[in-house]
Formats: C-alpha cells, structure tokens, sequence
C-alpha cells in the first residue's frame, strides 16, 4: 500500500491550457493544422482522459504540457506558471516503457532525483517505490529481462519518484494484454487516490476512460478539436459491470458515431490504433 | 574488424554439456581424448627419429616444448573426466590442442626435416625458439616500447575521438562544420602523415604517439558521433521530464546509449593503431617491436624475425581481449554480446 512518505507528494496543481494551436509543416511542405484552438482546464487532484481518433491530437497535446513541444498559437500553465519547457514537475509516461536498456531496474527509478542532483535524499524512497510497485526482486534487473506489464510498473515508478504536480500518462497501458492492463488500471487509481496528482490520461480505451477519470474529453480529428467534456459522475471504487458505467459507455460511443460520417470507420478507431 | 566482431563464439560451459548430455558427439566427444597427447608423441617421435636435411642448431628446446605439450596433453585428457568448468574446457578445446600441436609438427617437417622451404627465410621451430630465448631482453624490452607508445598515441586518439564525436554527435552546429572536415579529413590513412608528423613534432615517440592517435581518432569520431546523434529521441524526451539538464542527457543518457557503437569505434581505432604502430616504428622511432622486427630482416636473421611476429602475436591479442573484457564490462546489459 501507499506509505506516508509517498503521500508527502508536491501539493497537485491546476492545469490551463488557452486557445492552443499548433500546426506542423509536413515534409513535403504541407502545413497539417494537428491541434485548433483547444481550450482545457483541469482541477488540481483531478484525473482527467483524452480520448480520441488517432490524429486529434491528444498525444501532441500532452507532449505540449510537457513542455517537449511548444504551441504555434495560445498558452499552457501549471497554476499561475507558464509551461515554458520540460521539467521534472510534469512527469510523463508512454505506451513504450523506454527504460533505459543500460540501467538496472533500481538505477532508472533513480534517474530523476540522479537527473536532479537529489539522490542521496531519496534513496530511501527508491526501496520504497520498489516495493510499491512490486518490483523488488527484479531491482537488480535489466529492462530486457522484465515482462512488459514489470517494465511499465518501472516506468510509472521512475515518474512518480519525482513528485509531479501534473502526471501526463500518453496511453501507458495500450500495449499491455486485457489482465495485466486491468490491474495496472487499479494500481494507478490506487496510487493516484492516495496521492491526488493532477492527471490526464490519453486513452484509445473508453472503458479506461470511464473506470479511471474524473471526466472525460472527447476529440475530433483534422484539425483536432475538443468535441465534449463529459463528467463521470460514478463514485470510487467504480466497478466495471456496473450498469450506470455500461450506460456512460454506450453514450460515449453513440456520440463517437454522431463525430464521423462511416460508422464502421468510426468503431475501427474507437477500437484503437496507432497514435 | 568487421570479421572479429563476428566470429562465433565458443560456448560457454553452460553450453557445454555440464551433465555430459553432450557427451559422445561432436567435438567434445570421447573419441577426442586421447588425440592431443598422441599428437605430441608422434611429432616427439618424427622429430626424433627422422634426419635432419638442414643445418640443425645446438639447442633441445622443441623437445622441451613438445615434452612439455604432451605432459599438458595427458593432464588435459585427465581433466576431461572432471565435471565443472574445467572439465568442459578441456572436453571441447581437446580438437584444438590436437590440432595446434600437429601444425608445429609439420613445421618441423616442412623445415628441417624436409627441406621443402628456403632457407633462411623459413627456419625451423627449434630456432625460433631458440632466437626467442636468446634475445628475449631486447624483444622485451621492445614488447615494454611497443606498449608504451601505443598505449599514449591509443589514449590520446580515443579521449580526442570521443570528444570529437559527442560534441559534433550531439550539436547540429559543430556537426554543420564538423562533418565535412572529418569526411575529407578522416579517411587519410595516419601513415600518410609521416612526413608531417616527422617535421611538426620535436621527436620521433612524440610523432609516433601522434600519428597513432590519430589512426584512432577518425573511427572512434565516426561511431561516437554516429551513435549519440542516434540516440532514440524517446530516451531524451523521458530524461528531460524527469528533469534532466544539458549534462545529464549528453554523458548519462546519449553516451550509454551510443556505447555498442563507441566500442565498434574503439575496436577500429585499435587495429588501425596497431598498424600504424608497426609503420612508426619501422621508420622513425628506434624501438619496439617494429623496428625490431625491420633491424633483424636487415640482417637476414630470419628466426628473430619470426620469433618477434610471435610476441606481436600475443601482444596484440592480448590487447583485444583486454579491449573486449572492458567492453563486456561497460555493457553487461546488452543481451547476447559478441565474444572474443
């Protein structure tokens, strides 16, 4: 379970993100508008999903609150402070775990405080998140003896070990088979519940979405667009069968079908691809 | 290089039968026990009992070498029924000594119990052995030159070459101006700065140290920069918001990610530094095992001239092996390294 001193996180912060656009120029010189106009605001504490086609832009977006990409047009805050560039209180996590191959399983849950010049202080709470994570018996070990769903435990403790006042999660789970995705959905609820760090979760799964978020916000692609935010008024611990969950997700879909034109052209996207 | 890079590896004991499970086939079959020793005692007898067809010199030291490879042939054949890392060594290397102990033998033969090679360009074991031990103060202290001039002109070129490569690997800037300098610049083999290097340096182990770091430099630029700038950009995203600075992601993340690639380079660099090392000696600098080698053909005496190409031998593999032990030490996370 969650231990005090990993309770003892940075205080969660609000997240504003203003009239963001953002327009790339293709190799062959086209300009690809990937993100109009998107205006979001997100609670501190709050768990929030993007969900999507693939093109929307909802992994553009998060790159940008990361700080790894900036915006043509519009402006992005933590709180009060502009995002001006990646920073260790945004934490970021990807489908591919992208541990480092050359670091043991203890050494990349150190690379954020190593990065930051903190180790010596945290190194009690490497252990700790070891534990956390289930991963003490494989502290000694190399990314490429772990299984997959290990590895993206690694990768969730390496960006928790940093305290984020924001945790950015780009489809952490999509390449994970149905069992191990569905436990680490609960691990992340259990963690998020006992931490309250400001998440949003880019997600192809609507059934992802609804277990674990707070709200969700529905995108439309070329350009990409917010089409809905929809709250999901289902209080924790949520269940997966239960009939109000079953009822959301119906809605959700229906609306996915009204957003394109082919409905089985919509259902392929809803059943996730690559971003 | 390329070649010793991948030549297959032996198995490890692991592979090699620890139960025996292997036992009866292959290389490390039984059948193959009693092959070293019977080797030796056939060219002991050859060696003893044939005439010799060219002028024989005085000393008994194939004898010694030969008695020596038999008693190890016998304790070999012993160790064979040993379980245990030992006993796969000498299970699966038993062809090996077989076969090494055979071809001494029919140097020998070809020499100075046949004739069949001329002479003095082709002596026979006996007096290259002979000429090892005789000499064996100048050809060490030459194997000491040798060592000391490399190891300054393969540090120098190596500590340039990574600079080199992580500065112009990693800036788009310096790779701009950088790139076509070591594209033009590069593949000048360092032999081909003799004449510079003799003029620009105050002596000739200066010149030496600088021809062969230079020899080194170019393929250590060329494959750290190679490697750094191929650093996959997802492992520079994740770092940077885990709060990396500039530091951290050049030497902590695209450094040991560009490793297998440095190492390739560092491989390169050391057979163009052990040429260059034989071409510097042979010219210039007035000892090692080059200019040893260059003194002794001047004199026509052949048998020291063999009897240095054995030292180099040893010397320059034991240099690659120490090369290969550091980098599967630098890179133990890599699954299924190549083995020297």
């Amino acid at each position: 379970m969650v231990t005090a001193r990993a309770e003892t996180a940075a205080e969660p912060a609000s997240l504003h993100v203003r009239d963001v656009s953002k327009a790339f120029r293709r190799a062959d010189g086209v300009r690809v508008e990937a993100l109009d106009r998107v205006t979001l605001d997100v609670a501190a504490g709050e768990m929030v999903a993007l969900i999507g086609p693939s093109g929307c832009g909802k992994s553009t977006l998060l790159r940008m609150i990361a700080g790894l990409e900036r915006p043509t047009s519009g402006s992005l805050r933590v709180g009060s402070r502009p995002i001006e560039g990646p920073g260790a209180e945004r934490g970021l996590m990807f489908q591919d775990p992208n541990l480092f191959p050359w670091k043991t399983v203890r050494r990349n849950i150190e690379t954020g405080p190593a990065a930051r010049g903190v180790l010596r202080e945290h190194r009690a709470e490497v252990d700790e998140y070891l534990r956390l994570t289930g991963l003490e018996p494989f502290a000694d070990s190399y990314p490429h003896q772990l299984s997959g769903g290990m590895a993206q435990r690694a990768a969730l403790a390496r960006a928790l070990i940093n305290h984020p006042k924001v945790l950015l999660l780009d489809e952490p789970l999509g390449a994970l088979d149905q069992f191990t995705r569905m436990r680490m959905q609960d691990e992340v609820v259990r963690i998020w519940r006992a931490r309250r760090t400001t998440t949003v979760l880019v997600t192809h799964d609507i059934d992802e979405a609804l277990y674990m978020c707070d709200r969700i916000v529905v995108m439309t692609p070329r350009p990409g667009r917010i089409e809905r935010v929809m709250d999901v008024p289902l209080e924790r611990p949520r269940h997966r069968n239960d009939p109000r969950f079953l009822e959301l997700r119906s809605e959700i879909l229906e609306m996915m079908h009204l957003a394109g034109d082919d409905r089985a052209e919509v259902e392929a996207e809803a059943e996730g691809d690559a971003p | 290089m390329a070649t010793i890079l991948a030549e297959p590896s032996a198995p490890t004991p692991a592979h090699v039968d620890p139960d025996g499970a292997e036992r009866g086939r292959g290389l490390s079959s039984p059948a193959w026990a009693p092959a070293p020793a019977v080797a030796a005692a056939l060219t002991l007898a050859l060696h003893l009992a044939l005439p010799d067809r060219q002028p024989p010199s005085s000393g008994r030291m194939f004898v010694g070498l030969m008695a020596a490879m038999l008693a190890g042939s016998l304790a070999m054949a012993a160790l064979r029924r040993t379980s245990g890392k030992l006993g796969a060594w000498a299970r699966y290397r038993s062809p090996l000594a077989a076969g090494i102990i055979l071809t001494l033998a029919a140097w020998d033969l070809l020499t100075l119990k046949l004739a069949w090679l001329p002479m003095p360009y082709f002596p026979d074991p006996e007096r290259v052995l002979g000429a090892m031990w005789e000499d064996r103060d100048a050809l060490g202290l030459s194997a000491f030159h040798s060592l000391r001039l490399l190891a300054c002109g393969y540090a120098a070129g190596a500590a340039a070459g990574l600079a080199c490569g992580i500065v112009i690997g990693w800036s788009r800037s310096a790779r701009y101006w950088g790139m076509p300098l070591l594209k033009l610049v590069g593949p000048i083999p360092a032999t081909a700065y003799v004449p510079l290097a003799m003029v620009m340096f105050p002596d000739a182990f200066a010149s030496g140290v600088a021809l062969i770091a230079v020899a080194v430099w170019f393929p250590v630029t060329m494959l750290t920069c190679s490697g750094v700038a191929d650093v996959p950009a997802a492992y520079l995203d994740v770092a940077r918001t885990l709060g990396a600075g500039r530091a951290h992601l050049i030497f902590r993340v695209a450094l040991p990610s560009a490793l297998p690639s440095v190492f390739l380079g560092l491989f390169m660099g050391m057979g163009a530094a052990f040429l260059t090392l034989i071409v510097a000696e042979t010219l210039g600098v007035s000892s090692g095992l080059g200019w040893y080698l260059k003194w002794k053909q001047g004199y026509l005496e052949y048998p020291h001239v063999y009897a240095a190409l054995v030292i180099m031998s040893l010397f320059f593999s034991g240099l690659m092996t120490l090369l290969f032990k550091a980098r599967d030490r630098a890179m133990g996370w890599q699954k299924g390294a190549i083995r020297w």
